[in-house]
């Protein structure tokens, strides 16, 4: 089966005035289409840089990454773009949700930078509302629903380009711990029926236990990667 | 993203912070506004001022008598009564580059029509003074050349005469007195409005010189006038006009030794065109002043969208993680900047027009609000939403992903 994502040597180094600061150290891996992988590591292991980078948010200081074959390190800013556009859905701890802006209106926003004709979007998106379990929340903006809401939405803006991969940093990291159960069910859901990859970060131990592989990060290295039976979540 | 997705947008933001967009907007709308208003006053005034050169004649040159000493004390230019109907006839005939003479002669006296009398300007000329000056009749004719030999006693009466001594009725044929004597009135002048100095010009009555010198106003010098009116054939003979005239005047005057010449040729339409750039100056200084404030309404836009992309950097990261180029995040932020510039582009030019309305309404000022004006301020407006918008707008693009998704 071909690598979905393929990294070799991945450095990434911050500078501040003359002070260098590693976050990534040579991280070396790769991931099938269809994985649903759990990063995991303490704050300063480098996890979320690399999941950055993964996201082509953010671009290594040295080292190749190749996703689906196309190597990132020599595409411009627009193509890039483009790629997080049709390729790759975010989802983050803090939802990243627009504020005064419907669920409906946040979950089209991925079609507005895509090739989508504006008359299919609004169809597209209610489809992706519902699919999360959202239906009939469509007019009601972020402030107007709860957390575990909020996060579906965000789930429904991922999932609404129907992209290759999930990434989602801390998606439970600001929710209840019943709450944090629903959204890993609907991910697991969706990692099984869509055969979408998924890729997420937590520093939380009940979280990774729902994924079939755990990758641990330690000082912007690979400390551990292995493969796991994942907890049924019914 | 296309243009229209890109505008529903910009529209978007500017009315989830309604009162924001419109302090931005009303610094454009005051400098729009501003800048219509003085323009419109500006060219108001210049059209004022053509219109006085269009009813003074064109081409003119007015000589006058000079300065007579009287005791020894100087009586001042214009006081002695040194021209007369042959200087007059002399400079017509004499003088290549002019077209055409009015000498006049008269005086204020008053004039009587059945129990209605009237005091105002009586002035005795020749027929070529209402071609001169391009004043039609409304109704009636011209002097005859025998009612001018014979000095016969008819009157052409402007508008103001017609009002004050006939009311509705019509004056053509009636008898008026003037100093006592009965005139007939032959002809009716067109309303010519206010002179440049405010005064009335249709409250007077034309009779022939003749008629004026020999029975009316009559003095120790016959065929005395008090100025003599000249047409030049053309604006670029002006100069040689006025020479021709001198020498001929001076020829025929002889002032004696150190005597002062005894007549000023004054060139009419050089003190209007005088006028006219002053007042050419003035639009432009108004002009330039609103366009100050419209460049501050511009600064203002600038500052508002620096304000609005630092404070939406999370907002930018957002939509650039799902996929937003650079190019879109410049257009979403031109299209608010020039959104607000354009509509209040709009506000201001009807608040403009509104406003020169009633500063023309208030202080009676002529203003020309013209379509030229309205399109070029609008599309200034526009210009200053793209040239102020483009810094804040490109700076927002060129934000990183991961650095605006961070942002606090």
């Amino acid at each position: 089966m071909e690598n979905l994502i393929q990294v070799k040597d991945l450095f990434k180094i911050y500078e501040f005035g003359d002070i260098q600061i590693p976050a990534l150290n040579g991280v070396s891996l790769s991931i099938e289409a269809g994985e649903f992988v759990a990063i995991m590591g303490s704050s300063g292991s480098g996890k979320s840089t690399f999941m950055n980078i993964l996201g082509c948010l953010d671009v290594p200081t040295r080292g190749s990454y190749f996703l689906s074959g196309n190597a990132i390190g020599s595409m411009s800013r627009d193509a890039l773009a483009q790629l997080r556009n049709q390729q790759i859905g975010f989802v983050f701890q803090g939802f990243n949700l627009l504020a005064r802006t419907s669920a409906l209106e946040n979950v089209e926003l991925p079609l507005i930078y895509g090739p989508t004709p504006a008359r299919e979007r609004h169809h597209l998106a209610k489809e992706a509302l519902v699919s999360v379990g959202l239906s009939g929340r469509e007019d009601h903006h972020p402030n107007q629903l709860s957390g575990g809401q909020q996060q579906r939405v965000a789930i429904a803006r991922a999932l609404v380009n129907h992209p290759s991969i999930i990434l989602a940093d801390e998606p439970t990291g600001n929710l209840d711990t019943k709450t944090s159960l629903e959204i890993m069910q609907l991910l697991t859901q969706l990692n099984e029926e869509q055969k979408i990859t998924i890729i997420l970060v937590t520093h939380e131990q009940d979280i990774s236990t729902f994924t079939r592989r755990v990758i641990q990060f330690k000082d912007g290295l690979v400390l551990q990667d292995r493969l796991q039976h994942p907890k049924k979540t019914d | 993203m296309k243009p229209i997705s890109s505008l529903k947008v910009a529209l978007r933001a500017l009315q989830i912070n309604k009162m924001r967009s419109f302090l931005t907007m009303l610094g454009i709308i005051i400098g729009v506004g501003a800048v219509i208003v003085m323009v419109a006053i500006g060219a108001g005034a210049r059209e004022m001022i053509a219109q006085q050169i269009a009813s003074m004649g064109s081409n003119l040159l007015m000589v006058v008598p000079g300065a007579t000493t009287a005791g020894g004390a100087r009586m001042g230019g214009g006081s002695a009564s040194s021209l007369t109907s042959d200087d007059a006839k002399a400079i017509k005939e004499e003088c290549p580059a002019v077209k055409t003479i009015a000498p006049f002669w008269g005086g204020v006296t008053q004039v009587i029509y059945g129990n209605q009398n009237w005091n105002t300007s009586v002035t005795g000329t020749l027929p070529s003074y209402f071609e001169i000056r391009e004043w039609a009749l409304a109704s009636g004719r011209n002097f005859s050349d025998q009612e001018l030999a014979g000095a016969v006693k008819v009157a052409i009466i402007g508008k103001s005469i017609v009002e004050n001594l006939f009311g509705s009725e019509d004056p053509l044929g009636q008898i008026i007195r003037i100093k006592k004597i009965p005139f007939t009135v032959i002809g009716v002048l067109t309303p010519k409005g206010q002179s440049s100095y405010g005064t009335d010009q249709d409250d007077t009555i034309y009779i022939p010189l003749s008629t004026a010198q020999k029975r009316v106003f009559g003095s120790r010098l016959p065929n005395r006038v008090r100025m003599i009116m000249v047409q030049a054939q053309d604006l670029s003979l002006m100069a040689a006009a006025e020479k021709q005239i001198n020498d001929l005047l001076t020829q025929r005057h002889k002032p004696q030794g150190d005597q002062l010449a005894d007549f000023t040729v004054r060139n009419l339409t050089e003190i209007m065109a005088t006028a006219e750039q002053s007042a050419k100056v003035m639009s432009l200084l108004l002009g330039s002043i609103a366009l100050v404030s419209l460049l501050v309404g511009g600064i203002g836009i600038m500052n508002i969208m620096l304000v609005s992309v630092t404070e939406r950097t999370r907002e930018i990261g957002i939509r650039m993680a799902v996929g937003a180029r650079g190019i879109d995040i410049l257009f979403q932020f031109l299209t608010e900047s020039v959104v607000l510039s354009l509509v209040g582009g709009l506000i201001g030019i009807g608040l403009g027009v509104l406003g020169a309305e009633l500063t023309s309404k208030f202080t009676g000022w002529n203003v020309v609000i013209s379509i030229l004006a309205l399109l070029i301020s609008f599309f200034f407006a526009a210009a200053v939403g793209i040239f102020f918008g483009y810094y804040p707008a490109h700076k927002a693009s060129r934000l990183n992903p991961i650095d605006a998704l961070r942002y606090e």
